[in-house]
């Protein structure tokens, strides 16, 4: 399609505007139930925001190894906003048996 | 005596080291939520033993975790029985617990510094170790009430997760 050549330059800036307004990124939830991450894995993109929503009586964690950690504390919520397009295994450093995984793209 | 009873007795006396050989016998809803109950108990009087005696900072914090979780697991419990209106029934199971934790924090109680540290979160990754088992072997398939059954799978999970976090501490201490 030509249209499409002639915009293909203009197609990066215009990701960089939409991703820098608030308005189009996403508030993505993961509920935390009996100690499981659902849903375990998350698409996401750069901006985006995830939430996990604790339901247990028990604080948990949401630990990139070495990098970020978001605290998650009883029947209460914590949230992280994305800020690099990567994949990214984590867990709760309470109780290392939960795992999650985030692929966020640009 | 057959084939089969003589396989049944040797497992018995396999894990006749352990507190919970004695509950071969199936036990009971008010026996398992005693048994659950009584194995959180211990873990906070271990962990606040810990905390008075500890001067590591990641073995405190992962004594607090246990004090917290343990804590909160057993309001649970106690909700729980209220509300099925079962009351928790002592047994050897909970007493041979008691006993050997009694055992053990003497044990603790007389060392200091590193070596307590040590002594302390090895018990921990052997202690959760032994309820995992007790759990996922007798308790969780002998409780009849399906409540308390979620609860129990809920507390295996915890326990689960707290001997994968005690044995990240035990490295560290290494
Ligand atoms: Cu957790």
């Amino acid at each position: 399609m030509k249209a499409g050549v002639l915009i293909r330059p203009l197609a990066g800036a215009l990701a960089l505007a939409l991703v820098a307004s608030p308005a189009l990124t996403a508030t993505i939830e993961v509920t935390i139930d009996k100690l499981v991450f659902t849903p375990a894995s998350i698409e996401a993109k750069v901006g985006d925001t995830i939430e996990w929503v604790n339901k247990d009586a028990f604080a948990h964690t949401a630990t990139e190894k070495g990098r970020w950690e978001v605290m998650i504390p009883p029947k209460s919520k914590g949230r992280i906003t994305l800020k690099k397009a990567e994949a990214v295994d984590y867990f709760c450093r309470f109780h290392p048996n939960m795992k999650g995984h985030l692929d966020v793209g640009p | 005596m057959s084939m089969k009873h003589t396989a049944a007795l040797a497992a018995l006396l396999l894990v006749s080291a352990t507190p919970f050989a004695r509950a071969a016998d199936k036990p009971t809803d008010p026996q398992i939520a005693h048994i659950a109950y009584t194995a959180g108990v211990i873990d906070v009087e271990a962990a606040k033993l810990a905390i008075e005696k500890s001067k590591t900072k990641d073995v405190v914090d992962f004594a607090n975790d246990m004090v917290r979780d343990h804590e909160a697991v057993n309001v649970q419990a106690l909700d729980l029985v209220k509300k099925l209106k079962v009351t928790p029934e002592d047994n050897a199971t909970s007493q041979a617990l008691s006993k050997a934790a009694q055992e053990e924090r003497a044990k603790l109680a007389k060392l200091e510094g590193a070596a307590f540290d040590k002594a302390y979160v090895a018990n921990e990754v052997a202690y959760h170790k032994q309820v995992n088992g007790a759990l996922e072997t007798l308790l969780i398939p002998s409780a009849e009430n399906g409540e308390l059954k979620t609860l129990l799978e809920t507390g295996l999970k915890i326990f689960q997760g707290h001997q994968q976090h005690a044995e990240h501490v035990a490295g560290m201490l290494k």
